[in-house]
């Protein structure tokens, strides 16, 4: 990796991804130690500047970057200059300041890690900007899939739900298709991007059909609002039809994997056995989480003089 | 008042083309032909390789003033225009008050009075441009106000919108509409597509701007024994485009415009989350792009007209999502259309000059034609000058240029003012 910023998946290419995913086995093993502790990045200090609630990607970074020995800072919007209206430009460039290495960026509105990153001399980590991108996220997804099945290459991913709305969906989406997978989306048309014109992928309203191929099935959080905004009538109607059920599992492959990025709605998206099964990777995907985000630190961070 | 001769240039105007000096007496010209002679006392204004043509006139600019003053006054945007080549400009109304009843027009037309070109205004349709009770439209019509709008959003109600093409029309006057059904639009950013789709921000789909394109030529229809007048702003899709064009084709009698990004620019420019790419109605699709050409190639649409749209730097840095739609347009529109449209000289003056001129209702002091006894209100373009846009050297407040560092060729070489050389070789004179 030779940037100096990770906004989008779309900069690492397959074989920056691929880099990560190696980096990232290397750094399970320190997680696993009894003192899960390298001083790969002591000296550096990290900023998470949160604008949106977040608690698992937020502490994921930060359990990333103190297992590397970096000093780590937390910004938290509801107490700082910003509910007294400083603007999102002079914030950040007041944290710039204080001589940080890097910052690690989620905003609700798309497209501000690019911004912030035209505003800084630091490192900046796209934590999720509004429906557009998640692309840690991606990685560890993809280094989950990695380590379960050997491969994302040739396989078969089925990605079910609010795809419309969804920086996960759009950051996995080009992670996978560049890892080599077939991508199929699942989701009612209301819960679709208006254009797929670009998107290497298929599309099907029938998770019926799709299931009994997928080797990986990729469920999204569903959000009550959507029911607000006429996008879906009730969410038990979406479960009877794009829920992962109990019934619903049972048609899938031995193999396949049932993959969700957290916070899960049971009983919704995902049933709550399924969510239980051993083939459920959402806590490995948790602890997978740490160890990717501790290579992208790494990557970014560890080889460059401040 | 000094007398001018503007010496060496091309003359075009509505009535053609032809080699002439031009000489301007007092506020009005006083002769027109070739190798005129410089009386004593007569400034010559050097016009040779240029096109002396009457001042451009702009049916849509964002002045700012009153109430946001921070990104544009009336003074610093009449005199962007006036760099522009810009005779006349009209002030849309949503200002902060809106331009809704005399008092404010009046407010508007004196501090236009000593500026560097015509600010004339538009005024608002409904009340506070809510779009529920009509604005004093008679009231307004009596100071000179010739075009009404709520520009900014649309009249949503079509029966409120159907009685404001009724009652105006004893008037005399036009109603021009910002086409954009809200509750389509849905809060949307940008043009809803391809790019949309990918950068996970909310569209607008071309459907909301077409929607009231049709119900509006609906309503002219409707109410056209009344002898009402309708006019569309900015009109951004294919769609769109194509509705005029067929109502036309009917015989309906309503007037068009584009804005010059309309024609320059698409949805891809947004791909970087810069706001400086956020308009409304939004950049829209390369084949929107080439409707939009093909209109104003074909008289489907009559006007050019900037929508200068100036916002200060701190707002259009909020996050894309966050930021005012709007972008300048005074200083580079016509550069713009004499690049980008394949159009002959005359038919680009003609979507720039007299056109909008007749819709705004000053046929009689702008947009020629360049003759013995009219109002001395010329523009004189160097067609073949090539210049780099520097959003620092603007004279408007605010920098919000799409165009940053593009290289444009054709250029305002002098504006004359009621007879005042207001700008000349490029600077203006106050």
């Amino acid at each position: 990796m030779t940037a100096t910023h990770l906004l989008s998946v779309a900069d690492l290419g397959a074989d920056g991804i691929e880099e990560v995913l190696r980096v990232s086995d290397s750094f399970v093993e320190v997680s696993e130690r009894a003192m899960p502790k390298v001083p790969a990045l002591r000296g550096k200090t990290v900023v998470s500047l949160f604008f949106e609630e977040s608690t698992r990607t937020r502490l994921s970074f930060e359990a990333a970057a103190k297992r590397l020995s970096a000093d780590t800072m937390n910004f938290s919007v509801s107490t700082s200059s910003v509910s007294k209206g400083e603007s999102l430009r002079d914030t950040v460039q007041t944290i710039d300041a204080m001589g940080v290495d890097a910052l690690i960026v989620r905003h609700s509105s798309a497209g501000v890690p690019w911004q912030v990153a035209s505003w800084v001399d630091c490192s900046v980590v796209n934590a999720g900007d509004g429906w557009h991108e998640h692309p840690t996220q991606a990685l560890l997804d993809c280094f989950t899939i990695q380590k379960e099945l050997g491969s994302v290459a040739g396989l078969r991913i089925a990605v079910v739900g609010d795809i419309k709305h969804s920086r996960v969906a759009r950051s996995n989406v080009l992670a996978f298709t560049m890892l080599g997978a077939e991508v199929t989306l699942v989701a009612p048309p209301t819960l679709l991007p208006p254009s797929l014109d670009g998107w290497p992928v298929a599309v099907s309203t029938d998770l019926d059909a799709v299931l009994p191929k997928a080797d990986v099935v990729y469920l999204l959080r569903i959000q009550a609002e959507r029911q607000s905004e006429a996008l879906l009538p009730s969410l038990r109607e979406y479960t009877a039809r794009y829920g992962l059920t109990r019934d619903r599992a049972r048609m899938l492959s031995d193999d396949a994997l049932v993959m969700h990025p957290g916070p899960m709605n049971r009983g919704v998206e995902i049933a709550a056995d399924v969510a239980d099964l051993p083939r459920s990777t959402v806590t490995r995907q948790v602890a997978n989480g740490v160890a990717v985000r501790m290579a992208v630190l790494f990557l970014l961070l560890g080889a460059t003089p401040k | 008042m000094t007398d001018l001769l503007i010496r060496g240039g091309t003359v075009v105007d509505a009535t053609g083309s032809r080699r002439a000096d031009v000489l301007v007496q007092g506020r009005v010209v006083a002769a027109v032909g070739a190798d005129l002679d410089v009386p004593r006392g007569t400034r010559v204004l050097d016009a040779g390789g240029c096109v002396v043509a009457p001042g451009l006139v702009d049916l849509h600019a964002h002045l700012r003033q009153p109430g946001r003053e921070e990104a544009e006054t009336i003074e610093t945007g009449a005199r962007a225009a006036a760099l522009g080549g810009y005779t006349a400009v009209v002030a849309m109304p949503n200002t902060e008050p809106a331009i809704d009843c005399a008092s404010v027009v009046r407010e508007i037309l004196d501090l236009g009075a000593t500026s560097v070109c015509d600010v004339r205004v538009a005024g608002a349709i409904t009340k506070g441009r809510r779009g529920e009770e009509l604005a004093a439209m008679a009231e307004m019509a009596d100071l000179g106000v010739r075009l009404f709008t709520d520009d900014g959003s649309g009249v949503q109600d079509g029966r409120l919108m159907r009685r404001a093409l009724e009652y105006a029309s004893a008037l005399g006057v036009t109603l021009a509409q910002h086409c954009e059904d809200e509750c389509l639009a849905g809060g949307g950013h940008m043009h809803e597509g391809e790019w949309s789709s990918r950068l996970g921000v909310p569209g607008v789909p071309a459907e909301a701007e077409e929607l009231m394109v049709l119900r509006d030529l609906a309503l002219a229809r409707l109410t056209a024994p009344l002898g009402s007048r309708v006019h569309f702003l900015h009109l951004s899709t294919a769609g769109s485009v194509a509705a005029v064009r067929a109502a036309k084709a009917s015989g309906l009698a309503v007037t068009a415009e584009a804005a010059p990004h309309h024609f320059t620019l698409t949805d891809a420019s947004v791909a970087g989350y810069d706001s400086v790419f956020k308009v409304n109605p939004p950049l829209r699709s390369p084949a929107d792009v080439a409707a939009v050409k093909a209109g104003l190639a074909d008289g489907t649409l009559d006007a050019i007209a900037t929508d200068h749209a100036p916002h200060a730097p701190e707002d259009k840095e909020r996050p894309f999502d966050h930021a005012p739609p709007g972008m300048l347009g005074l200083e580079t529109a016509l550069a713009l259309a004499l690049g980008e449209l394949d159009l002959p000289i005359e038919r680009i003056l003609a979507l720039l000059s007299w056109q909008p001129a007749r819709i705004a209702g000053l046929e009689g002091t702008h947009g020629g034609p360049i003759a013995e006894g009219r109002p001395a209100n010329l523009c004189v373009i160097d067609p073949s000058a090539v210049w780099v846009v520097d959003p620092d050297a603007l004279a408007s407040r605010s920098r919000n240029t799409p165009y940053a560092g593009r290289k444009l060729t054709g250029r305002t070489r002098h504006t004359v003012l009621r007879g005042e050389p207001v700008v000349v070789d490029g600077e203006a004179q106050r």
